[in-house]
């Protein structure tokens, strides 16, 4: 089984190349893929597209979804009753298969010319021929498509569903409740006649995974590929059962004090005051089992200590590692590592330190620390300054752009809850000084280091000149590393330390 | 007082798990039991297989036909059912007094009744039950299964293999009849995973826990196709000329002929659609460049983090950190250089990397000695006491493909010679010994 477009990347990735020519972009098994929904109204559809969409981009997968709802309240623009979804309303019928197309087509413009990796395309599809349609527009396009179903039939789920949902949306800003409720169960009906659930013998060829009753059970068919792997897995980790997550920062370091970065010190005097606040508070909040965790670092430990209840330890959780910047103060990088430095500065996400890590490194290691919490319930994470930033960018969907400037300062309690489609955050300062550890971006000038001579201890260095833009892409992809899934391209790398004599094609 | 924590995870520990297979004969239960149990022990689950099989063949020392298992046969029942109380026993002392933390119960399973009886015997104990029931229909896997493992089995010695063959069908058809596969509906509050045709498709049913998450994730990302993957170190190094550990040095001469040597290699092989792994590392990196194809980088295959200890010699150690350089030798598994890792930290960082080769075919992954060490252990089930001591030898490709239950070895020795960094454990580890003593296995350098 390969795509036409799978066969043709694979056709222009020659097994041995001649030693002075540099490859350009090499396809080999990425081909982006279509996610598609299928289920009635109220089952998740939307939950699940946006939670997923959020989880793939921030493990570095270039994803968006596309929800058809939101085309057609474009198209129409006030919704007036159920009708509109009468199988028998041909005027509606038409303008939903337009905006499914209007739909598509971004979905094509997003994988083919925006770099996107992963489309999601929400809808009902819960016809066998719209499903064969988008099938077909896949093939065309040269895309893996991969359905994911829900399937429910608890009246609670559906009725909280709305509640939480459909009444908060523009469809229903006129109505009173009881209305709003009568007339999206009408629309439900609408759908359940032609619904044609995703079957084991007539979709056996079809890849996909049927979540049924929320994730009581599933039914996962035909995985082609890790990323599809990694989505099975992920959805079937997650869960809706209310709860809370709480981040925080272990109290005030001795180092933090001294304004350096990094390395393993225990708590400062107003850091165990802050642990003997935080233990109140989280008693004072009453929770029910809840776990806490924390780093393998003394100032997490400490912290945790004055709670007075269990605590596991990860690894994961350790503080980003600043490699030969540990436990320097930020003048004393600018004095010894000013290039470094101004790096960091350019691209803070992807920038590692020599020896150390980047930011784009934690996130990786994070990625089990998050699939665990997704299981769990309510838990407290006693953290550091840049996990911190990582774990709230990914509850938070925020970019890698913005994450390493998010704002968490010390002695500062962050409590998500989920609620709707997204997370409600709650900040809690528990009243106890401490130094600010907070570096915003500082102005970037114009002026760049020039292209020079390449020592053998700087592991890559980011070419800013501008006659160099071929390089600096291959360059500056090799700042750090990659998510297998995400590498579109598998590059050779180029190394002029290693091979002066390199040839960069002319482009 | 802080206790010292070597671990990288939290250990998840709850309550006991029992892993019940259910399937037909040749469905590949006792694969899927033995590579589960490798790969929960790899990640540090003490895990255990109880092969009914195995009880029966100890019961009755002679197999003589498939009449034995007759469903009307009253005296093998008898034997059969007394085999099945004495592996639930030897499973209750795993769990009680072994710190087992898993126990894969690979039988058949196949009736209502037994598997009533198991999940009783595990309810009174407190245990969890996750079932993996294995379904196929595909004559053509079933009579590979059979010629692989079946023709060879003990019971079958003095068998020729066309008998052997019309014996076991007769067999698997004895149990054909009061097969009751798990039911959607009378199961409904069962914790299982149903296989379909080897992975084509998957029912999971009331995923209870982390660990359960862990093997249905795991299972889904098996395959039985054949391939080889190639594990090998990088070319030797500057650093490992001068007897110094981790860095990031480029190649020796002799480290970029055995490159050289390694595309010829694995030219030679006509390895088909071969997809070649490094790490984030020089000598990986150059190694790689000389076989002149395409290949993915992981910072995951980076060399253990040898912390304060890099770019030392162990003579250096012994001088500046004796009493770090004797720990170690007392427990090299879990032992953690200062500000570096240890080798439990290197498997957990390894996962990924070990689920992707199972995803994958035919793979070359160039590495480090540690790493490749804790690769080759999970390949070939080796113990977290004998995995920091396998050996790895630069310039040797070790060629691994699956066979039967496990793995079969070749080991090539590219011709190229380099350095020995292969230390063994000495005598003395006491953190009060003489430095001759700590040094005693060091191999020679520059």
């Amino acid at each position: 089984f390969l795509s036409s477009s799978q066969m043709w990347c694979a056709s222009i990735c020659p097994a041995s190349l001649p030693p002075f020519i540099v490859p350009l972009r090499m396809c080999m098994t990425n081909c982006p893929t279509l996610i598609v929904t299928v289920g009635l109204p109220a089952r998740g559809k939307t939950y699940i597209s946006k939670k997923l969409t959020r989880y793939l981009n921030w493990i570095g997968v270039p994803t968006k979804e596309f929800n058809v709802g939101q085309y057609r309240r474009d198209c129409v623009k006030i919704y007036k009753s159920f009708e509109f979804f009468r199988p028998d309303n041909e005027e509606g019928l038409k303008i939903r298969k337009q905006c499914a197309s209007a739909a598509l087509n971004d979905v094509q413009q997003y994988l083919g010319e925006e770099g996107g990796q992963v489309a999601v395309f929400d809808a009902t599809n819960t016809t066998r021929e719209r499903r064969e349609t988008i099938v077909r527009f896949a093939e065309q396009n040269g895309y893996k498509v991969f359905f994911v179903e829900s399937v429910c039939e608890d009246p609670d789920v559906i009725a909280e569903n709305i509640v939480q949902v459909k009444l908060g949306s523009p469809d229903y800003t006129d109505c009173n409740t009881d209305e709003a409720i009568e007339d999206f169960m009408k629309r439900i009906k609408c759908y359940e006649n032609s619904y044609q659930t995703l079957d084991e013998d007539l979709d056996r060829e079809l890849s996909f995974i049927k979540i049924i009753d929320v994730g009581r059970r599933y039914l996962v068919n035909r995985v082609l590929d890790h990323i599809q792997s990694r989505i099975v897995y992920y959805l079937m980790n997650i869960h809706i059962t209310p709860r809370s997550i709480y981040l925080c920062r272990h109290g005030e370091s001795d180092l933090n004090v001294k304004g350096r970065i990094g390395g393993d010190s225990g708590l400062s005097l107003r850091g165990k005051e802050f642990a003997r606040y935080l233990a109140k508070f989280i008693q004072d909040q009453n929770i029910k089992d809840l776990k806490v965790w924390t780093s393998q670092m003394k100032r997490t430990i400490q912290t945790a200590e004055a709670l007075s209840v269990p605590y596991e330890q990860w690894k994961a959780l350790n503080e980003i590692d600043a490699g030969v910047c540990e436990e320097m103060m930020y003048e004393e990088i600018q004095e010894n590592y000013p290039l470094e430095f101004a790096l960091r500065d350019q691209d803070k996400y992807r920038y590692r330190y020599p020896k150390g890590e980047s930011y784009e490194d934690l996130v990786q290691r994070l990625e089990p620390v998050i699939m665990e919490l997704e299981r769990q319930e309510n838990v407290l994470v006693i953290c550091h300054q840049a996990v911190m930033r990582c774990l709230l960018a990914y509850f938070l969907d925020k970019s890698a752009d913005e994450l390493p400037y998010l704002k968490c300062p010390l002695h500062t309690v962050l409590k998500l809850t989920p609620v709707a489609y997204g997370c409600k955050v709650e900040s809690i300062s528990l009243n106890v000084d401490a130094v600010n550890t907070h570096r915003d971006k500082p102005e970037v000038g114009p002026h760049c280091t020039a292209w020079g001579p390449v020592s053998s201890n700087m592991r890559s260095v980011p070419v800013l000149s501008a006659t160099c833009t071929l390089g600096l892409e291959l360059l500056s992809r090799r700042i750090s590393d990659r998510w297998l899934l995400n590498r579109g391209d598998i590059l050779k790398p180029v190394r002029l330390d290693l091979f002066p004599h390199f040839v960069f094609p002319a482009e | 007082a802080i206790q010292k924590i070597s671990t990288s995870v939290p250990q998840f520990t709850n309550s006991p798990t029992l892993i019940v297979m259910v399937g037909l004969p040749a469905r590949g239960k006792t694969y899927i039991s033995k590579k589960l149990t490798r790969y929960l022990n790899w990640i540090g689950v003490p895990t255990k297989v109880f092969n009914l099989g195995q009880y029966r063949r100890e019961a009755v020392q002679a197999y003589k036909t498939f009449e034995f298992f007759l469903p009307d046969n009253e005296e093998a029942m008898k034997i059969r059912k007394a085999c099945a109380i004495t592996a639930l026993k030897d499973i209750h002392h795993y769990f009680t007094q072994e710190q087992g933390q898993v126990a894969v119960f690979d039988a058949t399973n196949t009736t209502r009744d037994r598997r009533a009886d198991i999940l009783c015997f595990a309810k009174e104990s407190g245990y969890k039950v996750f079932f993996v029931e294995s379904i196929c229909d595909d004559p053509d896997i079933i009579e590979a299964n059979i010629m692989e493992v079946k023709l060879s089995s003990p019971d079958y010695q003095d068998c020729d293999k066309e008998e052997a063959l019309v014996d076991f069908l007769k067999r698997i058809e004895c149990y054909k009849m009061s097969y009751v596969p798990l039911d959607d509906e009378m199961d409904r509050n069962l914790s299982y995973i149903k296989i379909f045709n080897v992975g084509f498709r998957y029912l999971v049913n009331r995923v209870q826990d982390h660990i359960q998450s862990r093997i249905v994730y795991y299972l889904m990302n098996i395959h039985v196709t054949p391939r080889s993957i190639y594990l090998c170190r990088h070319g030797e190094s500057e650093l490992n000329l001068l007897g110094r550990i981790g860095g990031d040095s480029g190649l020796s001469p002799r480290g970029n002929k055995f490159a050289c040597t390694l595309a010829g290699f694995i030219q030679s092989q006509c390895i088909r659609n071969l997809k070649v792994w490094t790490s984030h590392m020089k000598r990986t990196i150059q190694t790689a460049e000389a076989l002149g194809v395409a290949y993915e980088q992981w910072k995951a295959l980076n060399e253990i983090d040898a912390g304060v200890c890099e770019e030392l010699t162990y003579e250096e150690i012994q001088e500046h950190y004796p009493e770090e350089f004797a720990l170690r030798d007392q427990d090299k598994y879990r032992y953690r250089y200062p500000k570096g890792e240890s080798y439990e930290d290197l498997v957990h960082r390894l996962e990924p990397v070990i689920m992707e080769l199972e995803r994958q075919e035919n793979v070359l992954v160039v590495c480090h000695q540690a790493v490749m060490r804790c690769l080759l252990a999970y390949f070939l089930d080796k113990s977290a006491e004998e995995l920091p001591y396998l050996k790895c030898p630069l310039h040797t490709v070790l060629k691994l493909t699956p066979v039967a239950y496990g793995c079969k070895v070749e080991s090539v020795f590219l011709n190229v010679e380099a350095v020995n960094t292969h230390r063994d454990r000495p005598v003395n580890v006491d953190v009060s010994r003489d430095p001759q003593d700590a040094l005693l296995t060091v191999p020679e350098h520059i």
